[in-house]
């Protein structure tokens, strides 16, 4: 039977590994490739690494990096930031990442996921939202540039433009919850999921494997990503990487 | 010595990583003479039907493959797309496959899903093996391994099935005819069981 995944999603910031708070303050965490090393040895589900700096320094995907990562993981990376163009994302996917995951190019140029869905195939397109909660009455709004830029889209209508385009997967990425660790948005996660038949993953607001059973108990097959839950440990999150054992996996999926 | 076949479809350091911490040899090789040392042959596969066999045709490897395989019967392992490529065509393109197994290559029906995700099939799923068989041997079934794939393999011959896998129906997993082996997981992307396969087929 098909099951739910579980993935941690690492943020790249100068070289190094992040994670955030409401995409805001990014505290080092160490170095990708050790990360990757023991994210192996914990046979992790799959891995979505995040470079937040390459858009915003308005510079291409550092491609030794991902080459060096995709070699690294015995489990499937999908790489996104920066990535603008079908060139991009064929280079990508040829250095050994199983998926491509677009953001602002998506939002600039939808059709420009039908175009690399057709260079390397549907199922390794994967759409970014990052979105936030605005205005009085909480609306759901995609932005971009980590969370600094408003699109004016509405991410439900977009999910659903994006899976016309041929998506292979929609991330939605909560900047409210990012690092607060408690708790999935459930109202938006079910707004995604309700409007496509794509492949969903939900990210943000993780902080304990309870929050990742009650989400996968609500939504079955899911994607559930993690930052702060698999880098840190304990109330005075210290720096440890970890990943629920299988055994424990399975307790959660019963 | 494995040959690892590159043509431009992915996942080429991670299989060779495997084969580098399990001590098995393996190169990796661009051109049709560099596979006359061949042994074992492995096509990976990340992309589409068409421009995966356009490569193989416009680089001369798809001579080359059809010698080596269907004459000197030097085995091979196709994985994801790799895997379809063995098929005789595919829904997704227009091209022939290489033909080297009976079957057809289809989208994934999803007319009769009662859930959501539908397409693609994403994730870790399990596998059950048809037959005993040495590729198999020492894998955790149930873990099994982890699929990223739209279309799926039609064997036209049932013993062509090595395993199967349910995502709304059952389909072929594995498949395999003589000398030639199909998986449309990706072992090289699957921890442990991934790095089991791999083993196994240097040992075949």
């Amino acid at each position: 039977m098909l099951r739910p995944r579980i993935i941690p999603c690492l943020l790249v910031h100068k070289k190094g590994l992040v994670k955030t708070i409401n995409f805001k303050n990014p505290k080092y965490v160490g170095d990708p490739i050790n990360a990757v090393k023991i994210f192996n040895e914990k046979e992790v589900d799959e891995l979505i690494v995040l470079d937040m700096d390459a858009t915003v320094d308005g510079r291409e995907p550092d491609f030794t990096m991902i080459k060096n990562l995709a070699a690294e993981c015995r489990m499937p990376l999908c790489y996104g930031g920066g990535v603008k163009s079908v060139d991009h994302a064929k280079k990508i996917i040829n250095l050994g990442a199983e998926k491509v995951a677009i953001s602002s190019a998506a939002i600039e140029n939808p059709s420009l996921v039908a175009a690399i869905a057709e260079a390397v195939g549907k199922q390794s397109v994967i759409a970014v939202l990052d979105v936030k909660k605005k205005g009085l009455f909480g609306k759901y709004e995609v932005f971009i540039h980590n969370g600094t830029k408003a699109t004016g889209k509405d991410p439900r209508e977009f999910a659903i433009e994006l899976e016309r385009q041929g998506v292979g997967e929609i991330v939605i990425n909560s900047i409210d919850q990012d690092g607060v660790m408690k708790g999935f948005d459930l109202k938006l996660t079910e707004l995604i999921r309700e409007a496509v038949n794509v492949p969903i993953t939900t990210l943000g607001g993780a902080g304990s494997l309870a929050d990742l059973k009650h989400i996968i108990d609500k939504f079955g097959i899911i994607g559930v990503a993690a930052g702060s839950l698999f880098v840190f440990k304990g109330i005075y999150k210290a720096v440890l990487i970890n990943y629920p054992k299988r055994e424990e996996i399975n307790t959660m999926l019963k | 010595m494995i040959a690892i076949v590159n043509y431009g479809s992915g996942n080429i350091q991670a299989i060779g990583n495997i084969f580098k911490r399990s001590n098995i040899d393996f190169f990796v090789a661009e051109a049709p003479e560099q596979l006359e040392q061949a042994t074992k042959l492995i096509l990976p596969g990340v992309g589409a039907f068409d421009k995966t066999m356009q490569q193989l045709i416009d680089s001369g490897l798809k001579e080359k493959l059809d010698d080596l395989v269907l004459h000197r019967k030097v085995p091979v392992l196709g994985i994801c797309v790799g895997m379809q490529i063995l098929g005789k065509d595919s829904e997704e393109g227009q091209l022939n496959g290489l033909g080297w197994i009976d079957g057809h290559v289809k989208k994934i029906d999803v007319s009769k899903f009662t859930h959501k995700p539908h397409v693609p099939h994403m994730g870790w799923n399990s596998v059950k093996p048809l037959h005993q068989h040495p590729l198999m041997e020492g894998i955790d079934l149930n873990q099994g391994f982890y699929f990223l794939h739209t279309y799926f393999f039609s064997c036209n011959k049932k013993e062509n099935i090595l395993c199967t896998t349910e995502y709304g129906n059952e389909f072929a997993s594995g498949v395999y005819s003589n000398n030639v082996y199909g998986m449309q997981f990706h072992p090289e992307k699957s921890h442990s069981n991934g790095i089991q396969l791999l083993e196994n087929f240097a040992k075949l």
